[in-house]
């Protein structure tokens, strides 16, 4: 891998990284001075747009285009959202910035609201980062008291006023038009697209959401330059016109069986070997991989044959993932089952499906009695067969849900059933000597309702309780 | 004036106004004051839902449909003075969680979502906390605890008592 100096993680190393005194000490809010001296709100779009950066949150989308949808002349006001919700499965990389550099993040936001014209910032954070919280309130806290927050920021006639509005532990939340109404104090509920944020958001009005990443890479392009970013990644593909490329350092985090889970900054487009071995130490107990979620738990399974895949956003949905998702990586050595992963992502999704669409609602949940079946022992072949057809017809790409989350439950269901289809058969095999051809419906199982913990009673009538 | 005894204190009452200049509605503030409640209370009584909605200027179903939602907020009785996140998801699921939250249900005799018999601690399943560097991790009220084991857990249920 080539040598490569970290930016966005450049200042968390030092101590007492979260402060002001250190931020600015490392030259932080110079960017801001200079650009509220030197450059309108349109200039700084144009220099985003000019960039290709992409949304680093999972879904890719082109920051400056998204911007770029506002309407001109709005009368205001217009809200940016920045969203803090992280809770994809194997997701760190916010958690890190905000807990290390809340300076930097909060930077980046004020620079994205200059550009966007809004003046009210609210900050979605996750309830379940209570260190986030509290640095980054304590950062917001010492930019009011310095002026980069407020009325006339650094004597501009640009005011800001940033909000942290806490979660309550619901992924969906994360989805920008869940985030919307979940602020807005209603059941986070996605809501139908078009109109899209930009036009009809936030209390009704031109909203923007962008990842924590997303503003900090904003910030650091405003203060190195649109060649500098260019510099780094993979271009476009010349055979395709509308590739936007993968541009810049990304976040990378690392975690399952790897001796350095982590997070850690590289250009896109380093490959998913180079995460693990490079950067991660290679896998843990000097075992293979068997199977790396690429980004997050939604993008579904590299095989260990797949590991040199481009960690960009194009490469994992060449090996057929959903896509580059979040970046975060999750390895899973020769010994991990993947009837056990199947069962773990099937079991997040149903948990985590808002309820909303009935084919996303009933599918996640329909896909988890089957997989708590097949990993009791009960499996059946055809049942192979019915968690492929939930994975083809759940989802915005077969066009039945309003967001993405079905696609996420389908994507771990399509790769692992795919790529390590022997596996699955050999377990039900195995497990089900008498079973494994039925093709008539068989039963539930039994005490679904505790399925997850020990049954505490036998427990205590065999003495084991503790 | 009415005489009825009010669940929300004027302290809780004062915490939940200053949020009000924060939004432009006053439905935005549902779950800020939702927070306040359950931080002051220890959950968030029926009771609480129909006095938080009269400050708000709503229906209590209305509060009632987003408390709901989110599977965070108690409303039978106070969580345990210690609320205790076990993360199951795949990267803790990797490095053994799902055997650390069986450990701790045999321990404490309670399943998840139940709170011990003396109000110390409510033990929850948490799906991804983030912190998948740390696996398995293990969040306690505001404080996050890192790559757990079983020896690690009893010394840390020896400083919840």
């Amino acid at each position: 891998m080539p040598d490569y100096e970290p930016v966005l993680l450049a200042n968390i190393a030092k101590d007492d990284s979260h402060t002001l005194a250190v931020y600015q000490a490392g030259g932080g809010y110079a960017t801001l001075r200079q650009t509220l001296k030197d450059k309108s709100p349109k200039q700084v779009i144009d220099t985003i747009r000019g960039s290709n950066l992409r949304g680093r949150g999972g879904a890719g989308f082109p920051t400056g285009l998204k911007w770029s949808f506002l309407p001109e002349d709005h009368p205001g006001p217009i809200y940016f959202c920045v969203n803090a919700d992280e809770s994809e499965p194997a997701t760190i990389c916010n958690r890190v910035q905000m807990e290390l550099d809340p300076h930097q993040v909060i930077e980046g936001t004020i620079l994205s609201c200059y550009a966007t014209r809004a003046t009210t910032a609210y900050i979605y954070l996750r309830y379940e980062y209570p260190l986030s919280y509290r640095r980054m309130q304590d950062a917001i806290d010492e930019c009011y008291a310095a002026g980069y927050l407020g009325k006339n920021i650094l004597g501009s006639d640009f005011s800001l006023d940033i909000t942290i509005h806490r979660g309550a532990a619901a992924y969906i939340c994360g989805e920008e038009t869940g985030l919307i109404e979940s602020i807005e104090g209603k059941r986070a509920w996605p809501r139908i697209k078009p109109p899209f944020p930009a036009v009809e958001g936030l209390f009704r009005k031109p909203t923007v959401v962008n990842n924590v990443e997303t503003v900090a890479c904003v910030k650091q392009i405003l203060e190195r330059g649109v060649d500098w970013f260019k510099s780094i990644g993979t271009p476009p593909d010349p055979n395709n016109p509308r590739d936007p490329g993968s541009y810049g350092p990304k976040l990378f985090g690392l975690s399952g069986h790897v001796n350095r889970p982590g997070c850690y900054e590289a250009p896109l487009g380093i490959t998913c070997r180079q995460l693990i071995e490079e950067l991660g130490g290679g896998v843990w107990k000097d075992r293979k991989a068997k199977a790396v979620v690429p980004g997050g738990l939604s993008t579904g399974l590299l095989t260990g044959d797949e590991l040199d895949t481009k960690m960009d956003f194009t490469g994992p949905g060449q090996v057929g993932c959903l896509g580059l998702g979040t970046g975060c990586a999750v390895v899973m050595d020769e010994t991990y089952s993947m009837i056990d992963y199947l069962h773990n992502s099937c079991r997040f999704f149903a948990h985590e499906s808002c309820g909303q669409c009935t084919p996303c609602r009933e599918g996640t949940e329909w896909a988890l009695r089957m997989m708590e079946r097949i990993k009791a022992g009960r499996g059946r072949l055809k049942d192979l067969e019915l968690l492929l057809e939930i994975s083809a017809t759940i989802g915005i790409i077969p066009g039945t849900t309003i967001c993405g989350l079905a696609d996420g439950a389908a994507w771990p269901i399509k790769n692992s059933i795919d790529k390590f289809r022997d596996e699955f058969e050999d377990y039900i095999k195995q497990t089900n000597p008498q079973g494994y051809m039925e093709t008539e419906p068989v039963e539930a199982l039994e005490d679904t309702e505790h399925r997850d913990w020990p049954n505490l009673e036998a427990s205590a009538a065999s003495g084991t309780t503790t | 004036m009415s005489t009825t005894e009010t669940i929300l204190t004027d302290e809780i009452r004062a915490a939940i106004r200053t949020i009000f200049s924060r939004y432009p509605t006053r439905q935005a503030v549902t779950l800020p004051a939702l927070h306040v409640v359950q931080e002051r209370l220890g959950y968030v009584p029926p009771k609480a839902v129909v006095e938080i909605a009269e400050l708000l200027e709503l229906a209590p179903a209305q509060v009632q449909d987003t408390l709901s939602f989110y599977g965070f907020f108690e409303q039978d009785k106070p969580l345990g003075r210690a609320r205790m996140w076990v993360c199951r998801s795949l990267s803790c699921a990797c490095r053994g969680s799902e055997g650390l939250l069986d450990y701790l249900c045999k321990k404490l005799e309670i399943r998840p979502g139940q709170t011990t018999p003396d109000g110390r601690i409510t033990l929850e399943f948490a799906e991804c906390l983030g912190a998948c560097d740390h696996a398995p991790a293990i969040l306690v009220n505001d404080t996050l605890h890192k790559n757990m084991t079983e020896e690690k857990i009893d010394q840390l249920l020896e400083t919840l008592k």
